[in-house]
């Protein structure tokens, strides 16, 4: 994935490199006695769409908030594409959709994204932001008369203008409706098709699973499971192989890899493993087994596993 | 993941920190066209003022004469500075609504710096601190008003900058104060300040006693200074000098604390 990664002809070139786009190394950050993030470590690589799942308050907001360098980690050290948190935003290399707030009521849509472009030495146009982000029919509205969704999609158009190489989400669709969430995220996508890394926080799992290419599970500050959506449903607790067997040899079928329990009822047999395939061919080879499935634990059930929580709760 | 060629990759080394902390036209295009469009102030700062002059500096003790000139005179420089303080000290103020709204956060995920931004604040303020004071000039031709040409212009240009006093003022209570509409609250202490400073209520017609107080307010040493092309009726220089520095000091000082505060990285 590194060796992707185009070094500028002439200057500065090791400041960009072959850097991660966001690199955390054994990041702490402690509120009073509250410890919200325990020793963090994440390499997200450039052009990446990552997931940042878990439930509230297990310490998402804070890392956000200390890859946008809004809060300093206790211990431990972040960079954004191999500079100080500060220096990229600086740079436009690096924006936020966050969740509500942080925009004018009495200025127009367009107004909003023009004055945001105007801040940085590099920026897109208005227009093609707009259309972007599918707000060019209401330019001229002003912000406080549009909806929840509107609002969410112009914070999105505000977060292209500096033609970011990282945008970071954070819940960016609370409180929208199916297809506005839908909207939403497709044009993210199409977006990120173009070369974007994107970073969003979420606790909806199926949002993590369509539109993420890798999940990072954390809990209580710490993360618990790091990789695609189907290692993580395979990391929680495997799969299970049902199969209907006559004359079970019980001892030979727990020695077999990966087993990590058995359930017999009659003749059909539940085996819990974390190597289905080993588990089917000994069933299919070495016994009469039939009628053999073999299901994959959902990421729901990845996520009460690996959180030890809900996915909804508080 | 998605595959990235060299031409669509965003090139990070290419990327500059814009100049003057991210100072720029637009953004104070843009902030003129928020303070222009806020009605509530342009009442409080234009339309009042006016409105005041008529009802009492046009009235028929408007032709008393004081110093260079009358009481109409001195109440056209009054209501003019009145204007252009509330006009200053909203403009200012408005940071208040920026943080209520989370604009100020957002701003810490842009280039502009803390500067740049009270840099904007103060310039607006001062734009549109402009706007009564020639209004009031202007109406101030039609009356009894009267004085020199020359005292036309030193007070007009006095008043003007008088009044960025008090965008020090409006800046600290916006940071001070934790709510969306920061001028409820600053609007009648304005009034009540421009009372004691001599502004509603002629500082030479004030008795001794009355006079002693007015000297300790805020207003006072700014509507002196503004009035002198007119009159300096019993008041030394380094009297309304000083008050003028030690309130600048404290609005100042309190605004650099405040916004401190507001923007410390946690």
């Amino acid at each position: 994935m590194t060796t992707e990664v185009s070094v500028a002809t002439g200057h500065e070139s090791g400041e960009s490199g072959s850097a991660a786009a966001i690199r955390l190394d054994g990041v702490h950050r402690s509120f009073g006695s509250v410890h919200a993030v325990r020793g963090i470590d994440l390499r997200v690589e450039p052009g990446e769409i990552v997931a940042f799942l878990g439930p509230n308050g297990a310490g998402k907001t804070t890392t956000i908030d200390m890859v946008l360098g809004l809060t300093r980690p206790d211990a431990g050290e972040v960079e954004v594409f191999g500079m100080a948190p500060r220096r990229a935003i600086e740079r436009g290399l690096v924006s936020a959709v966050m969740q509500t707030g942080g925009l004018l009521k009495d200025l127009t849509v367009a107004e909003t994204v023009e004055l945001t472009g105007s801040l940085f030495s590099h920026s897109r146009t208005v227009g093609e932001v707009l259309d972007r982000a599918g707000i060019a029919d209401i330019a001229k509205q002003r912000v406080g008369t549009c909806s929840g969704g509107q609002q969410q999609r112009l914070r999105f158009a505000m977060a292209l203008m500096s033609d970011p190489a990282l945008i970071i989400l954070d819940e960016p669709t609370t409180g929208m409706d199916v297809t506005g969430r839908r909207d939403f995220w497709s044009a993210i996508r199409a977006d990120a098709a173009r070369g974007r890394t994107v970073l969003f926080a979420t606790h909806y799992l199926e949002e993590a699973d369509q539109y993420a290419d890798r999940i990072v599970l954390v809990r209580d500050g710490e993360i618990v499971a790091d990789g695609t959506a189907a290692q993580i449903k395979a990391r929680s607790a495997g799969r299970t192989v049902r199969a209907t067997v006559p004359s079970l040899d019980e001892s030979e079928l727990r020695a077999v890899p990966g087993v990590q329990g058995l359930e017999l009822r009659g003749e059909s047999v539940l085996v819990h493993t974390t190597d289905s395939d080993a588990v089917a061919r000994h069933l299919l080879t070495r016994t009469g087994a039939h009628d053999l499935e073999i299901t994959a634990h959902g990421l729901e059930e990845a996520f009460i596993a690996l959180t030890g929580r809900d996915a909804e709760g508080a | 993941m998605t595959t990235l060629t060299p031409e669509n990759r965003i090139d990070a080394a290419s990327r500059t920190v814009p100049p003057r902390g991210g100072l720029n036209v637009t953004l104070l295009r843009i902030e003129l066209r928020r303070v222009l469009r806020n009605r509530r102030t342009m009442i409080f700062t234009l339309l009042m003022p006016v409105a005041f002059y008529f009802a009492f500096g046009n009235a028929e003790y408007g032709d008393d004469r004081l110093g260079a000139g009358n009481y109409a005179a001195y109440s056209v420089i009054s209501f003019a500075l009145y204007g252009a303080m509330v006009a200053t000290t909203s403009a200012a103020a408005s940071v208040s609504v920026e943080r209520s709204q989370g604009w100020s956060r957002q701003l810490r995920l842009t280039p502009l710096s803390g500067f740049a931004y009270i840099t904007v604040k103060v310039v607006a303020a001062m734009v549109l601190g402009l706007l009564p004071v020639a209004l009031v000039y202007a109406v101030g031709q039609t009356g009894k008003a009267e004085m020199p040409g020359s005292a036309w212009i030193t007070s007009a240009v006095l008043v003007w900058a008088g009044a960025l006093m008090f965008a020090a003022f409006g800046l600290f209570m916006g940071y001070l104060l934790p709510t969306e509409n920061a001028m409820q609250v600053i609007g009648p202490l304005m009034a009540f300040l421009a009372f004691g400073g001599g502004i509603f209520y002629p500082y030479p017609a004030m008795g001794s006693t009355m006079q002693h107080v007015a000297q300790l307010t805020p207003m006072w040493g700014v509507s002196m200074m503004a009035h002198l092309p007119l009159t300096a009726e019993g008041v030394q220089a380094w009297q309304w000098a000083l008050n003028i520095v030690v309130w600048l000091t404290i609005f100042v000082g309190g605004a650099v604390w405040r916004f401190r505060r507001d923007t410390r990285r946690v």
